[in-house]
């Protein structure tokens, strides 16, 4: 499920390819509250799309040279996990830009989208690495992705409230995974409890990063608009 | 902070002096940097090409040990994969069976069954086989390689392939490995092809991995024409056990001896399998690569100021790339193995070195100011970058370090490809792209200059000629005397949509490389997944094929496949049952127990005995020793993947094959037979054993033919459709261009059409005669012999030289001229008479002759012609009288005035244009001998201007100071037209002979003799030189019929070219004044003539103009012009042609004949037609409406040029 958030992540930089594009589009409709929801679609889609892509990362590659389920093992998981991916990217990415705005700080650090398409690629390379390099043990492994995590949010936020706001829900998101496990609801797919407890909120925490660069992005853009819009005016 | 504020500074002086360098010697640093590249990459083409086969290794049997784990570095050739036990060892039992001797009571089913039958003799035997030696009892259960569950996907594999034992694969297996099922059996093919996957398969099917042999090589079809069935028995074994193995197969050769086998049984051969990538892998990494190329999109975009977009993103990213490639390389070369898939890691590598140091060097010098010089700009702009450049590398360093330091492998390696990666990157970006980005800055900034060029160096250098440097358009003013055409992509724009849809498809060739790009895919994803069966399978197709397909509904009509539907009758199942103790089995049941010692065989003899030299013979032949190479190399990993065991990254040992051959005696084939085996169809004769094969050939090509044919019918609807029906001759009669009237053509696109005012060039009295120009002047005659030389550029006149003598006849209200003949008196202040019209409502009213006199100044009603001699001039009589008669209800008074045209009379030479105005009314003027000197020609080079007399005289005048200086009358008939070359003057006289001088020049001082060739192109005469005019060759009856236009061609300049009135066009060589070419394309005169260096555009009292190849003469095209508006032709490009029009100028794209844009020129001129339209240098198009001069830009041609 944490991989599934990675991936929401992910897709929101996708949606921040395809923003462009719409700029003219955007402007067109203009109006704040459509543009939040067609902000928040871009978010959820990409948040759906990542989930998918990188649970397929994290399904251990056995042996199967020809699984003839390939397909179907996309999703292996239950229907409603890349969902939950998709909202909460969406919240995340929203949520950024607006605490953004109430800290009155606007986050002026590398604001270009080939320094998003960046911290994307920084993130699917942490779960890329979390899920296909063996790590001698759980520590070695938590403190190894502890040290990326900190280091794409260092290379490419560097503000605290994204910092604080990261470590916040990667905890709730951990605590909540937990929690759906203990109660039964959900199962991981490997047994290993410790093993997956150790990399999760890293993964959390780098996810949530990158939802939020490509939510203050896709602000930003707005914004641009927006004041382009009133310019006109 | 000061020790910072030093590095920083030694830093950036480090850089400036570094940028420098780069900037002042760009080549060879490009080729230091290229071959270090190509040096650093040279280790990696000992890496093993990623995706290629398995790879295999061969030992010997005899000595054969388990590889042990540790490495051993004695054996040199051993590959380093060869360690450990291998996953399985494959044990074949090759077996080929025949029912021999073949007679003709043999139905097709039995060339299979019984052979097929025997696999469960044979299963048995090698399954009770037990080999007994000191150190115990062996057996194949033992052996074996026991697998448990098949995967959950392959359920409907369960029947076929064993599982919770040993992994023995044989054709048996379509029948549980029991006998009872397979006589039972009414269609062993159906059975078989029941599990064949449908479509199109490429890997390993079920069929071939029971058969262990390729489809083909069964035998196993009805129509198999070599009558022996060959299939394997496939162990596999867990562990090696060399005794076991021997004695195997010393029981089985003994049991079933194969006389002429001598395959080699001594080698064994390991295949290593690569990793593959399936499709859980497949999706993050496409993820992946698609991230990195928006990552590379979006930095790239943000390159901006540059010479180059493309150019400087292209020289980013094969920065990136080749440092990668470097720090593989470097890394190899350091004995450092990569361990990591490579194309996983790729992409994060690109991220971490990033393309933001290339992006921000690019900011920085395109920011420095730009007057500065390129080096200078180069050095800045990396020095103020230094500090943050060098700041960065050491933060990533850092980082990368750190992550060294997690110990953990995998990491490590990341982390040490990364460091070798980023130096490499920043050595690239030191030397290849500052490089780079100089020499694009140094080409923008030349680019710049050549555009501000121009605007500076506006005047007009001083020495006119040809080849001075190119006149710049006058600035790009946003003036209204230009003409912007439309670009063609906003021409596309109003072309029809299905049009437009095809012009993109046309123009980004979509189509072709969309299939071009599935082509390579298709090819790639065989090749890739099969590059070994491909061929089989493709093969394995016909031939399969036919039985499958003959089966529905074959060639042999009677027997169609209703056997398989039938419940199976009659027939003696028992019969057939019993036969299992087959008479021919040669062994007892007992005996399979080695005991080290063999028994003779004791059927062995018989066999061969049996075996008649007509029957299918039995061969064994070196492709049997490793039958399992013509498999698809996924048939191994496909095998072991059914039951989970992954064969990537590992490797098997495939034993020498055992071979077994079996001969059946007709008897027991029939004995075996099933009873609806006989309900197949008769066994084919050998002929028509050939048949089906070659049926589906036959099938194929004739599909493949259909196919063709409809194909091109297809397409050539689609022509039809989307082409215009006259496409070979643009010939689309736009109708009458007229204001609110658009033209359009067959595709519904209507030319634009604009309007403009241009500059007008007022001054002469009566309607401009001649025009001629030589790029910088302009001089321009009119029909009262004035002569007025114009500033092309400014379109201020310059000088003017009036006609002598000239006086009006007072009682005819026409000029009437009087020739100054040899002697100019020089009085300058000789008034100009304005033409004050006597009779005004005579000019008011006359109807427009000017397209009819134009165009048919020289021809002549026929019927004239044979009165009067070509010599003496023409009839215009006749001519003006019905003309006037046309315009009869414009002016009812003229015909009036002029009641009674006369006919011509032999003495005057008429003139050539104003003679329509001026012979009918006046009959007692011609009379004077002064008369007939008008100009009828005239042409401008330097600053000379000759001028051609109907007199036939040749008078070579200055044009800045209006002064004779030469004149020629080696003639006597008026000359026509004119074509000034360097020192060369052409002229066409009226009897149609061409007449070729040769200017001197003498300088009084004798500084230079002009002669012949050496002479400069822009000859420039001062006003002290003494110019002589000599007739050096005359062609007498060059055309048959008098001259019109007289062309020549500066390019190439021994061609000239002149348009008789006998419509026919030649081409004649200046030097030698002989004729090169000579076409004929026009009904009527050639009115006017110019040429391009590919191609020469001619128009004719026909309104045609006609586009000709001038090498070969051959007509291109020709477009049909609206009437009397053909006779002004202008070149201002090589694809752009202007005509003129009544009050408008068209341009044309020569290239394909399509009328781009029409210009109307200023209000008042609608009902005026250019008729004489001259292009100067600078794309100004100058054309005469009546009295007046237009002159007008065409700065769009110009950007175009350059």
């Amino acid at each position: 499920m944490a991989d599934s958030t990675v991936v929401s992540d992910q897709q929101r930089s996708g949606s921040g390819q395809t923003n462009p594009s719409r700029g003219t589009y955007i402007a067109v409709i203009t109006n704040r509250s459509t543009t939040l929801v067609i902000r928040g679609f871009m978010l959820f889609s990409i948040g759906v799309f990542l989930a998918l892509v990188l649970n397929l990362l994290q399904v251990q590659r056995n042996v199967t040279l020809f699984p003839p389920d390939v397909i179907s093992s996309i999703f292996s998981s239950a229907w409603w996990v890349p969902p939950c991916c998709g909202t909460a990217s969406a919240i995340i990415g929203l949520l950024y830009p607006c605490i953004d705005c109430r800290l009155g700080e606007p986050h002026k650090f590398k604001r270009e989208w080939s320094s998003v398409m960046r911290c994307v690629a920084v993130f699917v390379g942490i779960n890329h690495a979390s899920a296909k390099v063996d790590f001698a043990n759980n520590v070695q492994l938590s403190l190894t992705l502890a040290a990326l995590s900190i280091g794409l949010w260092w290379t490419f936020d560097r503000s605290r409230s994204g910092f604080g706001l990261g470590v916040v829900i990667a905890l709730l998101a951990t605590l909540s995974t937990q929690l759906l496990v203990y109660n039964g609801v959900f199962q991981y797919t490997s047994p290993d409890f410790l093993y997956i407890r150790s990399w999760l909120p890293c993964i959390f925490f780098a996810g949530v990063i990158t939802m939020g660069n490509i939510g203050r992005q896709l602000a930003l853009y707005e914004c641009k608009l927006m004041s382009e819009k009133t310019h006109q005016d | 902070m000061t020790v910072r504020e030093r590095l920083r500074e030694k830093i950036s002086a480090a850089f400036y002096r570094h940028g420098l360098l780069c900037a002042s010697y760009p080549v060879p640093i490009i080729l230091f940097t290229s071959a270090s590249i190509l040096a650093c990459c040279y280790p990696l083409l000992r890496l093993p090409l990623p995706g290629t086969g398995p790879v295999e290794f061969t030992t010997r049997v005899r000595d054969y040990t388990v590889p042990s784990h540790e490495p051993q570095g004695d054996l040199g050739e051993r590959p380093d994969w060869y360690r450990g036990p291998p996953v399985a060892y494959i044990q074949q039992v090759l077996v080929k069976a025949a029912v021999s001797p073949w007679d003709s009571t043999l139905v097709p089913v039995d060339v299979f069954r019984s052979p097929l039958g025997r696999v469960f003799s044979l299963l048995e035997e090698i399954r009770n086989h037990v080999h007994n030696d000191g150190s115990g009892v062996r057996s194949l259960e033992a052996l074996c390689l026991q697998v448990t569950d098949l995967l959950p996907g392959l359920r409907r594999m369960q029947t076929v392939l064993p599982e919770h034992g040993c992994l023995l694969v044989s054709p048996g297996n379509y029948w549980q490995n029991q006998r009872e099922l397979f006589d039972s059996d009414p269609d062993l093919l159906k059975t078989v092809h029941q599990h064949e996957p449908k479509g199109l398969h490429t890997s390993a099917t079920l069929r071939d991995l029971l058969f262990g042999v390729p489809v083909k090589h069964t035998g196993v079809s009805l129509y198999s024409r070599k009558r022996v069935v060959t299939y394997t028995i496939t162990m596999v074994l867990g562990s090696y056990d060399a005794r076991f193995l021997s004695s195997l197969r010393a029981r089985l050769r003994q049991l079933h001896p194969s006389v002429n086998c001598s395959l080699r049984e001594d080698h064994m051969v390991h295949v290593h399998f690569k990793e593959e990538i399936g499709m859980a892998e497949l999706i993050p990494l496409v993820t992946t690569y698609i991230i990195l190329f928006a990552y590379i999109y979006f930095s790239t975009r943000k390159i901006d100021m540059v010479k180059s977009k493309w150019g400087l993103a292209l020289a980013a990213v094969v920065t990136v790339l080749s440092s990668l490639l470097m720090s593989v390389g470097l890394c190899t070369l350091f004995g450092l193995t990569p361990t990591l898939n490579g194309g996983e890691i790729f992409p994060y590598l690109v991220v971490v070195i990033g393309l933001e140091n290339v992006l921000v060097l690019t900011k920085s010098v395109v920011s420095t100011p730009v007057d500065l010089e390129v080096k200078l700009r180069i050095a800045q702009g990396l020095s103020n970058e230094s500090w943050s450049i060098m700041k960065n590398m050491a933060t990533e360093l850092c980082i990368i370090l750190i992550g060294y330091f997690t110990l953990v492998p995998a990491i490590q390696e990341f982390c040490l490809f990364a460091v070798v990666g980023l130096v490499s990157d920043f050595f690239l970006q030191m030397f290849f792209f500052t490089t780079v980005l100089s020499i694009d800055i140094r080409r923008m900034e030349l680019a710049d200059l050549n555009r501000r060029l121009p605007a500076e160096a506006g005047m007009p250098p001083p020495k006119p000629g040809p080849l001075r440097p190119r006149e710049a358009p006058p600035p790009p003013r946003p003036s209204p005397y230009t003409i912007t055409l439309q670009t063609p992509a906003f021409r596309n724009l109003r072309l029809p949509k299905r049009l437009r849809v095809v012009y993109f498809l046309a123009r980004t060739r979509l189509a072709q490389r969309f299939i071009m790009v599935g082509t390579v895919i298709w090819i790639g994803i065989l090749a890739y997944t099969d590059p070994a069966g491909l061929r089989t399978y493709l093969a394995a197709q016909v031939s399969e094929q036919s039985p499958l397909g003959e089966g529905g509904a074959g060639g042999l009509p009677p027997h169609l496949g209703v056997a398989s539907v039938f419940p199976g009758p009659g027939g003696d199942p028992a019969s057939t049952l019993s036969v299992l103790p087959a008479p021919a089995e040669p062994t007892p049941l007992p005996e399979n127990q080695s005991q080290g010692h063999h028994g003779a065989p004791r059927e062995g003899v018989p066999h061969q005995a049996q075996a008649p030299p007509l029957v299918p013979q039995i061969s064994w032949g070196a492709e049997d020793e490793e039958g399992w190479r013509r498999l698809s190399f996924r048939h191994w990993p496909s095998l072991f993947s059914y039951y989970n065991i992954t064969l990537a990254k590992r490797y098997i040992s495939i034993l020498p094959v055992i071979p077994v051959t079996l001969h059946l005696s007709p008897r027991e084939a029939i004995e075996t037979r099933h009873p609806q085996d006989t309900r197949h169809p008769p066994p084919p004769s050998l002929k028509t054993n050939d048949l089906p094969a070659d049926l589906t050939l036959y099938k194929v090509a004739a599909l493949g033919l259909a196919a063709g044919v409809l194909l091109v019918l297809l397409l050539f609807c689609l022509y039809r459709v989307l082409c215009p029906r006259n496409y070979g001759q643009n010939g689309v009669a736009h109708g009458r261009r007229r204001r609110g009237d658009l033209p359009c053509d067959d595709y519904g696109y209507s030319p634009p059409i604009s309007e403009i005012s241009p500059l007008l060039l007022r001054g002469h009295s009566m309607d401009i005669e001649c025009l001629a120009s030589d790029g910088m002047l302009l001089a321009s005659c009119c029909l009262a012999g004035q002569i007025r030389v114009w500033d092309a550029q400014t379109g201020d006149c310059l000088t003017v030289i009036p006609k002598h003598g000239l006086r009006r006849s007072s009682s005819s209200g026409c000029w009437e001229q009087r020739d100054g003949g040899r002697v100019f008196d020089e009085d300058e202040g000789y008034p100009l008479r304005r033409r004050t019209t006597p009779r005004p409502a005579l000019f008011e009213d006359q109807p427009d002759l000017t397209p009819l006199i134009d165009t048919n100044f020289d021809s002549q009603p026929p019927s004239h012609l044979l009165l009067t001699p070509p010599r003496d001039g023409f009839d215009f009589g006749g001519l003006v009288e019905r003309a006037y008669l046309e315009h009869e209800p414009p002016s009812p008074g003229l015909t009036a005035s002029y009641p009674s045209p006369s006919p011509p009379s032999g003495p005057p030479p008429q003139r050539r244009r104003s003679l329509g105005y001026i012979q009918p009314p006046v009959p007692q003027g011609q009379g004077t001998p002064d008369w007939e000197s008008a100009v009828w020609a005239m042409e401008l080079r330097g600053n000379l201007i000759a001028a051609g007399r109907s007199s036939g005289k040749l008078e070579l005048w200055d044009a800045v100071e209006g002064s004779l200086r030469c004149s020629n009358e080696d003639g006597v008939s008026g000359i026509t037209a004119l074509a000034f070359l360097n020192n060369r003057i052409v002229a066409a006289r009226l009897d149609g002979s061409l007449d070729f001088f040769t200017v001197d020049i003498n300088k009084p001082l004798g500084l230079l003799q002009y002669r012949g060739d050496n002479i400069p192109p822009s000859p420039c005469y001062s006003s002290e030189d003494v110019i002589s005019c000599q007739l050096t060759r005359s062609v007498q009856c060059a055309h048959q019929k008098p001259i019109t236009v007289l062309n020549t061609h500066t390019h190439t300049y021994q061609v000239s070219q002149c348009g008789g009135q006998d419509g026919a066009i030649c081409l004649w060589d200046v030097l030698t004044g002989s004729r090169v070419s000579h076409v004929y394309g026009h009904r009527g005169d050639v009115t006017s003539l110019v040429c391009t260096t590919s191609c020469v555009i001619s128009s004719g009292l026909d309104d045609l103009i006609c586009i000709w190849d001038r090498s070969t003469g051959i007509k291109l095209y020709s477009i049909q012009q609206e009437v009397g508006c053909g006779a002004s032709l202008g070149v201002i490009s090589e694809s752009l042609l202007v005509t003129g029009g009544q009050g408008c100028v068209s341009f044309w794209d020569l290239n394909f004949g399509d009328l781009l844009q029409t210009v109307y020129l200023g209000q008042s001129s609608d009902g005026q037609g250019v008729r004489q339209l001259v292009v100067l240098n600078n794309a100004a198009i100058v054309c005469d409406f009546g009295s007046e001069l237009s002159l007008v830009y065409v700065p769009s041609v110009l950007e175009k040029l350059d």
